[in-house]
């Protein structure tokens, strides 16, 4: 079976270029924050893990995944049960053959899928800092990029069967994931709370008794610029996503980037706030995940709602984030130093929703709540599944002397600040 | 304990097609997706509580 490409006339393929070439700059903030919420003894690591994980990401994608996505050919390996179609995985060429006969369309939906797997390879590796070895982190990009990724792509971009919930069973315009909240967000959140499940806690995080150990990140700086680097990037993001899934026409573009920025602040406001009442001064970090988690939320949100439901759904956005961050680390001992299940998981799943709630077609809530069941019932236990065997055959989990000593000397060999002596502890004596 | 839980959340996500298929209506496929929903956080809930280190396990 396959599916007709949508058509995009030249004003609109060279906006849409334009746009994706500014998409990095959200993976580059993300990776920056993903440092700073870290060890200093583990910062070059964690960096060189992003740029690393991105690359083997991309790699892997356009070479095997692209295959099951099916954006170069429209060619689908299609089931038939109870009278419908159900697309379940692309069936295109390997190793990006074709590529060059290939309509505008798709190769744009190539570019904007390699940033998207770039993107995701590096959400987990945030929570699995000071702990993560580096050659199991890459064996993981390469499971998202090469498996997970492609099916959730195929069935929500490629006419796979979340895609024709519309078409089959009168369920709006089947689900929406304008700008990979379900396919980068959730995919990576849901990624980082196997990984961290399967890998444990940071040595000493949860003691014997009393509350658990704080380990703030080392860099706030590093944090704060991050969110600001991210808001150009996911501007951009949404609106080439609207361009590309949706078919949205250039003059709803600027609503667009402005429901991402007005998502952003009011998640920010409001994680401020809840700060401010609950522990009498704004903390840097929550907030810095606020505003992530309101940019996620707008990956699914912004091309859909109007500008007051995107305040809306920042707003509680932003509330949620911190006491889900609290909640996670306090009562249910998982240790998730960047906040990546809150902030891409949490957050993308409660975007998909409202975005359910706020488009205007009849049944488009209930084709929302399918692909988050989608995400929940199947991917989770699929990523856990395939985490333990890979953890089987390549321990995720550094060594108890390379956590003491820190991922920069003991994977690297040099720290990322070779001429400072950050504090005294038991790593320096 | 934790893989029970994880086994439990895909019948919920089957639970939630069949709905697809079983029931034209919007309400009563809204209704059955809601309890697919409900049968996945059971499944989430039971992973979630399998999974929680034992305190102290960790310290060095």
């Amino acid at each position: 079976m396959t599916m007709p490409a949508p058509v995009l006339d030249d004003t609109l393929f060279a906006l849409t270029f334009a746009l994706l070439l500014l998409a990095p700059l959200a993976i580059a903030g993300v990776a920056l924050i993903n440092t700073g919420l870290g060890r200093s003894r583990s910062a070059a690591q964690a960096l060189l893990g992003s740029l690393t994980l991105a690359s083997i990401a991309v790699l892997v994608f356009a070479l095997v995944g692209v295959a099951l996505a099916g954006v170069i050919s429209p060619a689908q390996f299609v089931v038939h049960a109870a009278g419908k179609p159900w697309g379940l995985s692309g069936l295109g060429p390997i190793f990006l053959h074709g590529l060059a006969a290939a309509p505008p369309h798709a190769q744009l939906a190539l570019l904007f899928q390699c940033m998207a797997v770039a993107m995701l390879a590096m959400i987990p590796w945030g929570s699995g800092a000071d702990r993560w070895r580096l050659a199991a982190g890459c064996a993981s990009a390469a499971i998202l990029a090469g498996i997970l990724f492609p099916l959730l792509a195929h069935w929500i971009w490629g006419g796979g069967f979340l895609a024709q919930l519309g078409a089959n069973f009168a369920l709006g315009g089947g689900f929406l994931d304008p700008a990979g909240a379900a396919s980068v967000h959730v995919l990576g959140g849901l990624s980082a709370l196997a990984l961290v499940w399967i890998a444990g806690p940071r040595r000493g995080k949860f003691p014997r008794e009393g509350l658990s150990t704080a380990m703030p990140g080392h860099n706030a700086v590093y944090v704060l610029f991050g969110c600001l680097l991210a808001l150009v990037g996911w501007l951009a993001w949404n609106a080439a996503g609207a361009v590309l899934w949706l078919q949205a026409p250039l003059a709803t573009l600027p609503i667009t980037a402005l429901n991402t920025a007005l998502t952003a602040a009011a998640s920010l406001v409001a994680t401020l706030s809840v700060t401010r009442i609950r522990f009498g001064k704004p903390d840097a970090s929550l907030c810095a995940n606020g505003w992530l988690a309101g940019l996620v939320t707008s990956s699914a949100t912004a091309a859909v709602a109007s500008p007051l439901q995107s305040i809306f759904a920042g707003a509680v956005t932003g509330i949620c984030t911190p006491l889900l961050v609290e909640l996670l680390e306090l009562a249910l001992s998982i240790d998730d130093p960047s906040g990546a299940i809150a902030v891409h998981g949490v957050a993308g799943l409660w975007g998909l929703v409202a975005a359910g709630c706020f488009a205007p077609q009849s049944g488009q809530f209930t084709a929302q709540l399918l692909g988050v069941t989608a995400l929940l019932g199947l991917m989770l236990p699929l990523i856990y599944l395939l985490y333990a065997l890979l953890n089987r055959v390549l321990a995720f989990r550094v060594d108890p002397d390379g956590e003491r000593i820190g991922m920069d000397l003991h994977e690297l060999g040099g720290g990322a600040y070779p001429e400072f002596v950050i504090h005294r502890d038991e790593s320096y004596r | 304990m934790k893989y029970a839980g994880l086994l439990v959340m895909p019948a919920g996500f089957f639970l939630t097609l069949a709905a697809l298929v079983l029931f034209p209506d919007a309400a009563r496929r809204l209704a059955f997706v809601l309890c697919g929903l409900a049968v996945i956080a059971l499944g989430l809930v039971v992973a979630v509580r399998g999974h929680m280190p034992i305190r102290g396990a960790g310290r060095p």
